[in-house]
């Protein structure tokens, strides 16, 4: 093979869904499949060992890599086996379960982080994954579901895949699958119906796949027309996504990071309005000690974690010290042409309202010159 | 149904009308493919169905195919009970009268849009579709979006293509079910006889695809969410806030709505959302400000938001009401006017509003 194929990066494709059983691996597997058929080298590198029968049926006459095995507490857990992959290095590895967490011992601790070592050797992957597993809708997926979930990808690996692929399935046609025992074990059937198969949690969880499967293709269309300079034709709304970007202002959104436990869900709430406005998107710490070495190690921690989990969504994270925070967070926004400064409004009992705002509302009051979005905190489900 | 031109009845036959009677009281459910261009598969998702409903125990007959039909959608139009069309004026239309009288549970339709021939009992077929579920048969049909009225100009805009023959969006929303038949823009070409590209967009023509992919998508999200309206209503429960970006601009005479108008109409396209406008009305305004009013609510209307004038003497108490009502997700408000000796004693009205709307994102624009 010729050394510039192999220093191209592989191309991802993900099946999104919005719940077990709506047939995500079946349709990977069929396309994969018929690209096996096209003369195509595909592989499995990964399927749930308790996957539906109709679905194995699938695998048959696929190359099915064996999995990796490891123990931990006393018990054996099968992984995806990269290097085993690597060595074997398919055109096309096909796997489940995007979000998965890896058993610890494991090489890498989340299988997307995985999926981009196959990525970078060249190997076009496949995979699957539900909606509640993006990052920037944990919040709302609680609002919701009032179902935290814990495992999540980050936007950014979604987006970076070449293509989405909604899988549709009516939710009734989703609960007899469940009652008929297809989708999970009969012991487990009870719990799903309590859990994301409640009343409206489907339906909603299903406008929310087909929603994000929008934007997903959107964004590939922008990307597009700005590489290709294609035109859309203009006929009132003939384009879905809107005018064209150009003569639009560009928004510049600044997350203001406490150690507050709410800073998790600005930084998704921003990120997530950021990709929709097409805006950048800073995160900002206001240490009042003199140095931020001087914090008390609990907080420092907890910040450190915050502005981890903002790079890790592909936030610039930036550090400054200030006797009066919610001035220097408006001082910076001026300074650097912020549009829309991100806060948490916590909930002010009265006493601290009697001495003086809570620290959201003193940053609308200072800055009366910018946007301010108070983001409001999800967790508390509106109908519990 | 004319009974009297029915022949005697068999004891099977009075079986089947008493399990009509039974789907009907039940109610028959009408469910729709939607696929965003021909190729995408919905005929084989459909006819799929079909058979493994029949395979459950269903009566499943199919009233209607499309004339060209790839191998795979033949092989299964074989396994199932199909009613041929009748000729009228030497054009074929489905034998409604036919099926009513073989009265099966489930009936395809494929496809849905199509007119039918001069001199039959309905000029359209969704009509038929109508009749039979009227009687108690559910039916299985599938729509390309070319074919759906409201999305006609769009879809010629953006292929060149044109149709005569359309279902009214209407008829989509009214559905019990849809489901989209979503597959990536380079499998659709390549059913279509062409070259397979890549994944990913390669082409102009995979371009416009894609716009239409995005349509069908919001589509089909537009009638999911009108469905879980009706869900919440019919269960009175409460709203189910999130699924969908809703603004809501809230607009005094001294805000600067001008500018909060137009960042609404910039969230409402980047979103897919929907765009709110309202005005608590004030009693005491001058008719400057009335004018005002007037004009930045016409300009809302412009922008494609929906107006409104709430009357209610606390006005944070009215958009609170409105924002659960419409299940408001952001709220966009002006910088309040200088504090007085009011708002120091029961609260600025901005952060009492903040206070307020619990689940709901407040922006407030400065002035």
């Amino acid at each position: 093979m010729p050394s510039s194929e192999e220093s191209r990066r592989g191309k991802l494709k993900v099946y999104l869904g919005y719940a077990a059983g709506v047939g995500k691996t079946f349709q990977m597997l069929v396309d994969g499949k018929a690209a096996a058929q096209r003369g195509i080298d595909v592989v499995v590198a990964y399927f749930e060992p308790h996957t539906r029968p109709d679905t194995i049926a699938l695998i048959q006459g696929l190359d099915a890599l064996p999995h990796r095995k490891i123990e931990y507490r006393g018990r054996t857990f099968e992984e995806m086996d990269t290097d085993t992959v690597l060595r074997r290095k398919p055109q096309i590895a096909l796997l489940d379960e995007l979000a998965h967490t890896n058993i610890p011992g494991s090489e890498r601790s989340k299988r997307w982080e995985d999926v981009q070592v196959l990525l970078d050797a060249g190997i076009e992957v496949w995979t699957t994954m539900n909606v509640q597993h993006i990052e920037s809708l944990n919040d709302q997926i609680w609002q919701i579901t009032g179902i935290q979930v814990r495992e999540t990808v980050p936007d950014w690996v979604v987006r970076q895949a070449a293509e989405i692929v909604a899988v549709d399935v009516t939710p009734d046609a989703l609960l007899n699958r469940l009652k008929r025992g297809a989708i999970y074990k009969p012991e487990m059937v009870q719990k799903a119906l309590e859990g994301f198969f409640k009343g409206s949690n489907l339906g909603a969880l299903r406008e929310l796949t087909l929603r994000q499967a929008a934007h997903e293709v959107d964004l590939r269309q922008s990307a597009y027309d700005e590489s290709s300079g294609f035109q859309v034709p203009r006929i009132s709304e003939a384009r879905p996504g809107g005018a064209p970007l150009d003569n639009e202002p560009k928004e510049r959104i600044l997350i203001h990071i406490t150690a507050d436990p709410s800073t998790a869900m600005i930084i998704r709430r921003g990120r997530r309005v950021a990709d929709y406005l097409h805006a950048d998107c800073t995160a900002l710490y206001v240490h009042t000690t003199p140095e931020v070495s001087q914090l008390a190690a609990k907080e420092r921690e907890t910040v450190e974690k915050h502005l981890r989990f903002a790079r890790g969504l592909q936030i610039e994270t930036q550090i400054l010290g200030g006797s009066d925070v919610a001035k220097t967070v408006v001082e910076f926004a001026r300074r650097n042409q912020v549009t829309q400064i991100f806060v948490a409004h916590s909930q002010t009992r009265l006493r601290e309202r009697l001495r003086g705002r809570n620290f959201a509302e003193n940053i609308v009051r200072l800055a009366e010159d910018l946007q301010v979005t108070v983001v409001a905190d999800r967790s508390h489900r509106s109908s519990s | 149904m004319r009974v009297s031109d029915l022949p005697k009845p068999s004891p099977e036959r009075l079986l089947k009308q008493v399990q009509a009677e039974e789907s009907k009281r039940w109610g028959a459910r009408l469910k729709i493919f939607l696929g965003y261009a021909p190729g995408v598969g919905k005929s084989y998702r459909m006819l799929d169905e079909a058979r493994r409903r029949r395979e459950r125990g269903e009566d499943v007959v199919v009233g209607a195919l499309q004339g060209r039909q790839s191998e795979e959608v033949h092989a299964l139009a074989e396994k199932l009970e199909v009613i041929p069309p009748v000729n009228i004026a030497a054009r074929q239309g489905i034998d409604v009268e036919a099926i009513l009288h073989r009265t099966p549970q489930v009936c395809v339709i494929d496809p849905l849009a199509a007119e039918n021939p001069l001199g039959s009992r309905n000029a359209h077929r969704w009509q038929d579709v109508q009749e039979l579920l009227r009687n108690g048969i559910s039916v299985l049909t599938s729509v390309n979006l070319l074919h759906v009225e409201e999305y006609g100009e769009k879809v010629q805009a953006i292929t060149g293509k044109q149709t005569t023959e359309t279902i009214p969006k209407s008829f989509l929303l009214a559905a019990d079910d849809i489901v989209i038949v979503d597959i990536p823009t380079d499998l659709c070409l390549s059913r279509l006889g062409e070259k397979l590209t890549p994944i990913g967009i390669s082409n102009s023509r995979e371009r416009q695809l894609s716009e239409l992919r995005e349509l069908a998508l919001l589509l089909t999200a537009e009638v999911v969410d009108a469905q879980l309206e009706s869900y919440v209503h019919a269960h009175g429960i409460e709203p189910v806030f999130g699924t969908h970006e809703r603004f809501l601009v809230c607009i005094t005479p001294e805000c600067n709505a001008i500018a909060m108008i137009e960042s609404g109409k910039r969230n409402k396209e980047r979103f897919q959302g929907e765009l709110y406008v309202v005005y608590v009305r004030r009693p005491d305004a001058s008719d400057d400000e009335n004018a005002a009013i007037d004009s930045y609510l016409e300009s809302a209307r412009a922008a494609g938001a929906t107006t409104e004038v709430l009357e209610n003497r606390d006005p944070i108490e009215a958009i609170n009401e409105f924002a659960r009502e419409k299940r408001i997700t952001q709220i966009f408000i002006g910088h309040g006017s200088h504090e007085n000796w009011r708002d120091r004693l029961f609260g600025d009205p901005l952060l009492r509003l903040i206070r307020a709307t619990e689940g709901i994102d407040v922006r407030v624009f400065p002035h």
